[in-house]
């Protein structure tokens, strides 16, 4: 039996939950934008929460995950509240590190988030690293690091992934392939066929998948998932999708896109997919459905609004933790 | 008092750290079997394993960014980078992960990884083994900058370092390796950001740092021949830098030389400066005086790279420059 045979009805309902989440979190920023309050240059990832949310969904607390750029679903499963999220894209004291790291590359050491990098791709390594730790401690945790196709570019995706080969560690390497490394279409900036082929060159598996297919991506993470915690190493998983909004709200969601191409992804979002499948299973009904969207969008609202009214970080926020507490027998003279 | 190489003393810290704390493990090219390039980590795969003690590949990125993701888990990791010209290839993991970690995590976590690297001049090592780095990395805050000039310092300052819950630059020069030294007996830590005045005097002080340290005391020696009292002060570590030390002595000499083997121009010889002008600068009987290299790459040849190395005879003639101009 599957990983993704054995969801119940609670897990099903509570997976499109986090997706329908994600998405409308989204869009509210997006809609939000430039007028006034959001101060975090919204990178969309609607279109792509079935990585996310099917890649984090039965993680274990202590196992951690490396955020992409457009894995918003991965903070809110992992437990970080929509709240705080969205108090980071307001720029407020109540947002992650009291106003001095982003919605986006924010940590949370309680829930299993690690630090990311506007660099992207950069952090590759440091979940590497981490992966490293867990297998030094003799630990069953595992790291699923997200990235996507243009951060795979970068050399820290060789310098990470032959790492993570040599020592057999325990992550998940989660390659959201969307089509476009910042405005730049994958045909520009790939001459390969696929990305996932890669990991052979590593010295471990990769596989290639429906990146809107929530349960592929469950089914394939949970798998690499055991492995990986009982010593086989790691695993590429390559999750094709596709990006409905540009790079950043700077520029239109149309904007250097043929909008053929967004019709025809459209056609397989991965939010209506996975309703027709729960719908079709008898799982959830459409006045469920309904209770559904309407307590995501009250979530979205109370998490603006706690946003809204949030204090700002005060001045001398910004002087604050740039060195951890040290005693003087180690560390003399810091000063701001 | 037991004597020890540079060398034997940095090999001696870790092994010490490593038995007192589990969780310090080392990683690097070549660290293990091979016992390093430098031969500071010999000995040691044999007493801890291969889980404490390990190669990676050739992977400077890598390697300080799996140390800043091991860290983050509550390892102590110690990577060795080689050399420090390599600092350009890591520079993401320590500039923009690293320094960072603490201040992003709001202070949840932080990075409590030591980065040991070879650097400096003298070895014929031509232009990418022979960098000085530190003024590259003294920008970024949250790094820690550590450079010491003794065997005796070289141990206290790797155990401080590696204690911190901070990531600490370990710079140790090439040429300092062979050079022995007194080590205390027994366990010492030399807290870090504390200068040390290695030999006091009250005409000029001359500030250094690394291997610089023993030119400028063989410079004070040569002054003193010749009636000038040299102050000379070792950084140990220019992140933090103890400026208490340095303002007491220039309150104290009236004059100022500053000696790095960096390149003079944008090297951190200026900011020290600055630090002077800006709180000492009614004590000052003369300008400030910086030594260091030229506006050039590090040359290969030989009497070119003897040219370039900031050597006694210029820390001299910066110690008479001042001094003569401040004789009334």
């Amino acid at each position: 039996m599957s990983h993704a045979d054995q969801l119940t009805a609670r897990d099903l309902i509570q997976m499109y939950r986090w997706m329908v989440l994600t998405r409308a979190f989204e869009d509210r920023i997006c809609g939000l934008w430039g007028k006034g309050g959001v101060v975090e240059l919204p990178h969309g990832c609607q279109g792509q929460e079935a990585i996310a949310v099917g890649a984090c969904y039965g993680l274990r607390q202590h196992d951690q995950v490396m955020p992409s750029l457009r894995t918003r679903g991965a903070f809110l499963v992992k437990g970080v509240s929509p709240r705080v999220q969205m108090a980071g894209v307001y720029g407020k004291a109540t947002g992650p590190a009291r106003g001095k790291a982003t919605a986006h590359h924010m940590g949370d050491a309680e829930r299993g988030v690690l630090l990311g990098s506007g660099v992207v791709g950069a952090s590759i390594t440091v979940a590497v690293g981490a992966a490293l730790a867990f297998k030094l401690q003799r630990k069953d945790n595992i790291v699923v690091d997200f990235f996507g196709d243009g951060a795979a570019q970068r050399g820290d995706f060789h310098e990470g992934l032959n790492f993570a080969g040599v020592f057999r560690l325990p992550i998940v390497f989660v390659l959201e392939n969307n089509g476009f490394s910042e405005y730049t279409p994958l045909s520009k900036h790939f001459a390969g066929s696929d990305f996932a082929c890669r990991a052979q060159g590593y010295g471990f598996p990769g596989i290639r998948l429906d990146g809107n297919d929530v349960f592929a991506v469950y089914e394939a993470v949970q798998a690499a998932a055991a492995r990986a915690r009982t010593g086989g190493g790691p695993t590429l998983l390559e999750c094709v999708t596709y990006r409905y909004r540009n790079h950043c709200e700077v520029l239109p969601p149309e904007a250097l896109r043929d909008t053929a191409e967004i019709e025809q992804w459209r056609a397989k979002d991965p939010i209506p997919r996975m309703r027709a499948q729960l719908t079709q299973r008898g799982v959830i009904t459409d006045a469920l459905l309904r209770k559904l969207h309407a307590e995501v969008e009250a979530e979205i609202d109370d998490a603006v609004k706690f946003a809204e009214e949030s204090p700002s970080p005060a001045p001398e926020e910004l002087y604050k933790d740039v060195y951890a507490p040290e005693p003087p027998e180690l560390v003399v003279g810091r000063r701001a | 008092m037991r004597e020890l190489t540079y060398r034997e003393a940095i090999g001696e810290a870790l092994r010490e750290e490593m038995r007192r704390d589990a969780r310090v493990f080392i990683l690097g090219e070549d660290v293990a079997e091979a016992g390093g390039s430098f031969k500071v980590t010999e000995g040691l795969l044999a007493e801890f394993g291969p889980e404490r003690i390990f190669d990676t590949p050739l992977s400077e990125s890598a390697i300080v960014g799996a140390a800043v993701g091991a860290s983050l888990m509550g390892m102590r990791p110690v990577a060795e980078v080689m050399f420090a010209d390599f600092t350009t290839i890591a520079m993401d993991a320590l500039v923009n992960h690293a320094a960072k970690m603490h201040y992003m995590y709001g202070g949840e976590l932080s990075a409590p990884l030591v980065l040991r690297m070879a650097y400096g001049g003298g070895m014929r090592f031509a232009a990418h083994h022979s960098q000085t780095v530190e003024s590259w990395l003294a920008n970024v805050p949250g790094l820690t900058i550590v450079m010491p000039s003794t065997p005796s310092d070289a141990k206290g300052l790797l155990k401080a370092a590696v204690r911190t819950p901070n990531p600490v630059i370990f710079l140790e020069h090439k040429l300092l390796y062979n050079q022995k030294g007194e080590i205390p007996e027994g366990e010492y830590i030399v807290p870090i950001g504390k200068a040390d005045i290695k030999r006091p005097g009250d005409g000029v002080t001359i500030v250094a740092s690394g291997l610089m340290v023993g030119r400028a005391l063989g410079a004070a020696r040569t002054l003193a021949g010749e009636g000038l009292s040299a102050e000379v002060i070792d950084l140990r570590s220019i992140q933090p830098l103890d400026e208490e030390t340095i303002l007491d002595s220039v309150e104290k000499t009236g004059r100022l030389v500053i000696v790095h083997e960096a390149p003079v121009r944008g090297g951190f010889g200026g900011e020290i400066a600055a630090v002077v002008a800006n709180k000492a600068f009614g004590f000052l009987d003369a300008s400030i005086q910086r030594v260091g290299a030229p506006w050039t790459p590090v040359p290969f040849s030989p009497p070119l790279e003897d040219v370039y190395l900031p050597k006694e005879e210029d820390i001299i003639k910066a110690a008479q420059t001042v001094l003569g101009a401040g004789v009334t």
